[in-house]
């Protein structure tokens, strides 16, 4: 591409990579010759890394990819070859046909048996042939899971993780189909109350580990250790001492086998029953990508889902747990009008009405920014139409320097790019109540928001001659409302968010909204298109593709094209 | 109870700590001083190790339950370490354990050290002792006793503190 390459100074062309040429399961792979390690700092490439891009996935328990290797598990064993050397020349010695002499590795003692390595901690070198497949390799991998399960219960049928479980699964793939263990199994702690959040069950437990350096490196409070010793080595937290940090859930996610449990999910549901949604995280501005796991419109939790540019493979406590006001009975289902029930094609259309008459620069909207951009762009295309003030609420809290963000809503950059507010968040809305009072401002749109904890109180809103309000509780606002317009959560909905450091990230539906409620951007298309003299798309796809034609942060971008993982917009 | 550690015992631990090109490779020495002191490692101590080393409470905790040595518990002021590795298992160790702990009044199936209530004696089993030739052998605190039959281990008992 010529363009590019006169735009680019010389200097920012990358060197070339190192490669280095393997075999796995006989197919030649070219790998380079490092690959980023769990910090992202370049290391030797390992044969599990070289096997996986030829295609191969190495069966292992203690590797992670965002985890310190440690090689503790053995299950990622497997036989393999090195070229032969003359050791005088230092060229490779041939075999007839003259492809290079290979050596299978041997145990130095007993040439007669093969000499496994353990993948995740081994670096590959040029000519290396890897066996995943031979029968050597199927033996390692037979001894080595005969090992983890001596002491296992082997209660998977009232084990959470039963369906998930590694061990479970290399069991069917690589292990034996009889146990041939006869004597007692070791009995250790079971039930163990590690923390507010976390339940143990030591027996279930293989000592991979990951856990400990989870918690140790990565969230920084290094809590968990192995006590006592052999076959009694049991993972623990210091006596007295809870496991509580902010990001201990992860170690659930990350736990291989059933050993640690989550206290919210712990016999809730069995997994192979839930429906996995791709989501995001709403609880503050980082947007953690999660996937919700759902069964007939409940959710039933929520797990973090690998994004490098945002959240690694990890979610705080807080915002994974932050989901069960989504299923609170008290949640707004009914359309209303002047307090009563109504239906939505009366309600909008009285609404329709009502807006119609309403005089340029009388109007006001105080728009959450939780709402999605979506959802933002057609309120700012409803507040042009009025030359109405638009504001959102600024909502803070401290940030913890990992995960958690200072801001607490989970679309401020949507809401300004989008143009509800600009400079300061929230610095409109006492000039709102003020035009408020002095009558200058008859209707408020409020969405998502109970504005008078912000200081729009009952008196004020009393005093409107057309209060709308789309809300998924209810609050002191939404009691005022005269058109009450019940709106989703976003698990209820698709949409996108932009998270503080300007990522737009698209999320899926993973349940329905209860009663009437819809999702907000629908019903505001509806405002638009009875509002403006212009046809709004009857689609998502269509709104945000229209949506990105008209904001140049967004330009470029496509419904279609976001995405899993989003897409950094200028902010 | 409080904890309290003697001044010079803390001066001799922090001076032993600066033999290490890392602290945390001194903990088994504090351990091994802590106990000599105390006779057992308590929380206490091990958290004040853990201080004093820059580590976390459970590191120090995972060393104490890997070496059976190192105990959490108090002992009596007269230990009786009955050898029960071959030789000694041959020439009765067994019966001079159960000689022992009917005498002071404690359970002869028991596994785990036990300590009499009046914290005067704790009888345990112990790996071999390097005295397999005047097998059975004892060893009473700092003291090694050989071929101990019924009468000399009323003796040890009698000389208890």
């Amino acid at each position: 591409m010529p363009a590019i390459a006169t735009a680019a100074p010389a200097t920012s062309v990358p060197p070339p990579v190192e490669t280095v040429t393997v075999k796995v399961n006989g197919r030649t792979v070219v790998v380079p010759k490092t690959m980023p390690d769990w910090q992202g700092k370049p290391q030797l490439t390992t044969m599990l890394q070289a096997a996986r891009l030829g295609g191969v996935e190495i069966p292992h328990y203690c590797y992670h990819d965002k985890l310190p290797v440690v090689g503790n598990c053995r299950m990622c064993l497997v036989e393999f070859g090195t070229p032969v050397m003359n050791s005088a020349t230092r060229k490779p010695v041939l075999n007839e046909d003259g492809t290079p002499k290979i050596a299978r590795s041997v145990l130095p003692y007993e040439p007669g048996t093969p000499r496994g390595a353990i993948t995740c901690a081994t670096p590959i070198s040029p000519g290396m042939e890897i066996y995943a497949d031979s029968p050597a390799t199927k033996q390692m991998r037979e001894a080595v899971l005969e090992f983890l399960l001596i002491n296992h219960p082997l209660d998977c049928p009232i084990c959470d993780q039963a369906g998930e479980c590694k061990l479970q699964e290399y069991s069917v793939q690589h292990g034996q189909a009889t146990s041939e263990f006869v004597e007692t199994k070791v009995h250790k702690p079971k039930a163990v109350d590690l923390g507010p959040r976390i339940m143990l069950d030591d027996e279930r437990c293989i000592l991979c580990t990951r856990c400990i350096r989870f918690t140790k490196d990565i969230a920084g409070d290094d809590a968990l250790g192995i006590v006592n010793r052999g076959s009694y080595n049991s993972v623990a937290a210091y006596p007295g001492r809870k496991f509580d940090n902010n990001y201990s859930l992860n170690t659930v996610d990350i736990c291989p086998v059933g050993a640690l449990t989550s206290k919210d999910f712990r016999f809730k549901m069995r997994v192979w029953f839930l429906k996995e949604t791709r989501s995001l995280c709403t609880s503050c501005g980082t947007g953690c990508n999660i996937v919700i796991g759902s069964r007939e419109d409940t959710i039933h939790r929520f797990e973090p889902r690998d994004n490098a540019a945002v959240n690694s493979s990890w979610m705080c406590d807080s915002g994974r747990l932050n989901y069960k006001w989504i299923g609170r009975p008290d949640r707004l289902r009914d359309v209303g009008v002047r307090g009563e029930r109504s239906t939505w094609s009366a309600a909008l259309r009285e609404l329709h009405a009502a807006l119609a008459q309403a005089p340029m620069g009388s109007v006001a909207i105080i728009a959450g920014a939780r709402q999605t951009t979506e959802e933002l762009y057609l309120l700012k295309r409803l507040a042009e139409r009025f030359g109405a003030a638009t504001d959102s609420v600024p909502r803070t809290g401290a940030a913890d320097g990992f995960l958690v963000a200072a801001d607490r809503n989970c679309n401020t950059q949507g809401a300004r790019l989008t143009g509800i507010w600009s400079g300061t968040m929230g610095a409109q809305i006492p000039r709102i109540a003020e035009g408020i009072r002095t009558g200058k401002v008859r209707t408020l749109l409020v969405f998502g928001e109970d504005v008078t904890r912000y200081g729009i109180g009952e008196e004020l809103l009393a005093s409107l001659e057309t209060l709308v309000v789309s809300d998924i509780l209810p609050s002191a606002t939404t009691r005022a409302a005269h058109y009450l317009l019940p709106g989703c959560a976003a698990a209820e909905k698709r949409g996108t968010f932009v998270n503080v450091k300007g990522r737009l990230q698209k999320f899926l539906k993973a349940v329905e909204a209860p009663g009437d409620a819809r999702p907000e951007w629908e019903f505001l298309s509806d405002l638009v298109e009875g509002g403006v003299s212009r046809k709004v798309p009857a689609t998502l796809e269509g709104v945000f593709n229209q949506m990105v034609r008209e904001i140049p942060a967004f330009s470029g971008l496509e419904w279609a094209r976001i995405g899993d993982t989003g897409a950094a917009v200028p902010l | 109870m409080s904890f309290v550690i003697p001044k010079n015992l803390e001066a001799e631990l922090d001076e032993l700590a600066t033999h290490y090109p890392v602290k945390r490779s001194a903990s088994l020495m504090f351990l091994h001083a802590l106990q000599e002191h105390f006779g057992f490692i308590s929380n206490d101590a091990a958290e004040w190790t853990a201080g004093k080393l820059g580590l976390q409470p459970i590191h120090v905790y995972e060393l104490i339950t890997f070496y059976p040595m190192f105990r959490q518990e108090p002992i009596g002021r007269t230990q009786v370490k009955v050898c029960r590795t071959l030789s000694c298992a041959l020439a009765g160790a067994a019966g001079i354990r159960e000689h022992f702990c009917r005498k002071l009044g404690l359970d002869p199936h028991a596994h785990v050290p036990q300590t009499t209530p009046d914290g005067r004696f704790t009888v345990e089993f112990v790996e071999c002792l390097a005295a397999c030739g005047s097998a059975p052998v004892v060893l009473v605190n700092e003291s090694l006793h050989e071929c101990v039959g019924k009468g000399q281990a009323d003796e040890i008992l009698a000389r208890g503190k």
